[in-house]
């Protein structure tokens, strides 16, 4: 029995191959066409595995979810998430997640199931993608992040709106701050923003920190300073949501095989 | 012989464009026509003149650029929609009208009503903030009182006790077939959806003859009970069922009904004024009719009044009655008394009443449908 989660986001695809464990993994960027990357998604861990896609029960999430036709089950990314979180950690309450386009904190039952959660609404404060955006202004690359503010003293960022923040910015580096306390303070700032969704919903501990950008350490570390609590993030995390899918579709096509 | 259903929801749903041949009839007729935009505008008095009671157009995006040329952008979108559509000659009611009555029931719309009396005469009754106290019963009575004299005035009429009591008995009358409508929505499952719901308790907002409209409805009630016991089920018994609650809903924010029904779930009950809040509690026949309209008035579970206790009397009552597994508050964009409200449902939903619940803000656009797909299939598929 094996289930497959493919969870297409904004900037990355994630899909694995499950059976109660991870057999396989792969994670490529969206690119202009989720569907695209989503045919390529299943036929590469097809083809790594060698298991027939009629064996396989396939659920998908995320944005992309919706041009996957080969589906046999959609889900929401806030369902997959929890999912993915219990199974990587199943002492784990909150999650924190910053996404693409949207950042969501996520609370769960000890079942590892949706209790509540909070999504930001309409725009792209405190996502990654306002990261990307403030990045590209630095002329740096999301991945140096950490060396570039490590030690730095973050300079404050008052505005929300990316637009503004991007104008802000400029103004700071045109008044001589440097670099690396202006991308330290775009840290603190995206921080900010999840921690005040994280109180609306009330913290339980453990906190879970997943997304893209849970490959920060420095922005763990800013969080997990904020919340005067223990962040845990896992080198998995980025394929969270997949793994929620998939641990969801084994669930799922247990249930029906029994059935039958 | 039976009325066929979808014909007898559509009716309700082109009921305002249909309203517009309705209105210049009564006009022709020699009818005064009062617009109204609230649930605490007391309709009674206006039927005692023997005038015709209806709701003006205030849920479109159409006329918003329109009224953002005089109003602040970042204002609630039901006040811009409501101006732009008095101020664009697009809304067939509120062109007939011979008189508009508003209520002080938030800053942006006693700000608005301002505006509005440069293009018809509009008379503003001045709500309390709350319902405790004899100073608020006595001026919310006044009030009444101010609203009659002005009508008489208006119209050259006189509207006498006899007349009042008759209103009542009417209005009363209406109450009890749209709530004998809406309480279909207890059973399990529901034998009609809840974007059905809405298109009745909203069209019903736009329908000048009430006695049609009582008879369309008792049909409506007993063909879908025919159906339904004969075994016809138009919505899945596992659907949770979800209740509405906050701004008022219909027209544009029929996108959150339609995305929560798409996505498995089943509305079973409108606690806003499109539905319980303005039906569920009828005007005592038995009083002096104007202290029964101002108790009835008065007490309007609308987060306008300070404390809003009646809202979660209300939404207690209601989320045993109708077996709700998790509940959706609408609250509109700038909309800030239901806004900080949402604090305090969410407390007594989820810990008083170990429901669920989500708030959504949103206005008039098309924006917000991505997002608002993701939230609310989260939010069934966590029920």
């Amino acid at each position: 029995m094996y289930s497959i989660g493919i969870d297409s986001g904004s900037v990355a695809t994630k899909g694995i191959v499950f059976d109660g464990q991870i057999i396989e993994h792969i994670i490529i960027p969206t690119g202009w066409s989720p569907k695209n990357a989503c045919e390529e998604v299943l036929l590469t861990l097809l083809d790594k595995t060698g298991i027939k896609k009629e064996h396989a029960f396939i659920v998908a999430t995320g944005y992309g979810r919706v041009s996957i036709d080969f589906a046999d089950k959609t889900l929401t990314e806030i369902t997959c998430h929890a999912k993915g979180a219990h199974f990587l950690n199943n002492d784990v309450r909150t999650i924190l997640d910053i996404g693409g386009q949207d950042s969501k904190v996520i609370k769960l039952d000890n079942n590892g199931n949706v209790v509540d959660f909070l999504m930001n609404d309409k725009c792209a404060a405190g996502t990654g993608r306002f990261l990307q955006v403030m990045i590209n202004l630095l002329g740096s690359d999301i991945k140096d992040i950490d060396n570039l503010t490590k030690g730095a003293v973050p300079e404050s960022i008052n505005s929300m709106c990316t637009v503004f923040a991007e104008s802000e910015v400029i103004s700071m580096l045109a008044n001589g701050s440097s670099k690396e306390s202006v991308a330290s303070g775009i840290l603190h700032s995206i921080a900010n923003r999840i921690v005040t969704l994280a109180s609306k919903v009330g913290i339980e501990e453990d906190i879970m920190f997943t997304g893209g950008l849970a490959q920060s350490n420095e922005l763990t570390n800013i969080i997990s300073n904020k919340l005067k609590k223990k962040v845990y993030t896992s080198p998995l995390s980025q394929l969270n949501g997949a793994i929620g899918a998939a641990v969801i579709g084994l669930n799922k096509y247990k249930r029906l095989k029994s059935r039958m | 012989m039976s009325i066929s259903l979808p014909k007898a929801f559509n009716e309700f749903d082109e009921a305002r464009q249909k309203g517009f041949i309705d209105v210049k009839e009564l006009k022709e007729k020699g009818k005064n026509i009062v617009g109204t935009y609230c649930v605490f505008t007391p309709w009674e008095i206006i039927l005692a003149a023997d005038a015709i009671p209806i709701s003006l157009c205030a849920m479109s995006d159409e006329p918003i650029p329109e009224a953002e040329k005089h109003l602040p952008r970042n204002l609630c979108p039901l006040i811009k929609s409501s101006y732009g559509f008095a101020i664009t000659d697009t809304c067939p009611y509120f062109y007939f009208s011979d008189l508009i009555v508003g209520e002080t029931t938030c800053d942006g719309k006693k700000k608005m009503y301002e505006y509005m009396n440069d293009i018809k005469p509009v008379h503003v009754m001045q709500l309390p903030q709350t319902t405790i106290g004899d100073d608020s019963y006595n001026l919310w009575r006044n009030e009444m009182v101010v609203l009659k004299e002005r009508i008489e005035k208006e119209f050259n009429v006189e509207i006498t006790d006899e007349n009042l009591k008759q209103a009542i008995k009417a209005r009363n009358e209406e109450r009890r077939m749209l709530k004998k409508f809406y309480e279909l929505g207890t059973l399990c499952p529901p034998p009609i959806t809840g974007l059905e719901i809405l298109k009745v308790l909203y069209g019903a907002t736009f329908k000048t003859d009430k006695n049609e409209q009582n008879q369309t409805i008792d049909n409506m009630i007993k063909s879908v009970m025919e159906e339904y016991n004969n075994g016809v089920r138009k919505v899945s018994e596992d659907a949770p069922r979800i209740l509405i609650t906050g701004c008022p809903t219909g027209g544009a924010t029929e996108k959150v009904i339609q995305i929560i029904e798409e996505n498995g779930g089943a509305v079973v009950c409108f606690e806003n004024c499109t539905g319980v809040k303005g039906n569920d509690t009828l005007v005592n026949e038995d009083i002096d009719p104007i202290d029964a309209l101002t108790d009835k008035y008065l007490n309007v579970a609308c987060s306008c009044i300070s404390p809003n206790d009646n809202r979660i009397e209300l939404l207690d009552r209601l989320v045993d009655e109708y077996k709700v597994d998790g509940v959706v508050d609408i609250v509109l964009q700038a909309c800030h008394t239901y806004n900080v409200e949402t604090y305090r449902i969410k407390k007594f939903l989820n810990e008083n009443k170990n429901i669920p619940y989500m708030s959504i803000e949103t206005d008039y656009s098309k924006s917000d449908i991505g997002q608002l797909q993701t939230r609310i299939s989260a939010f069934i598929e966590m029920l």
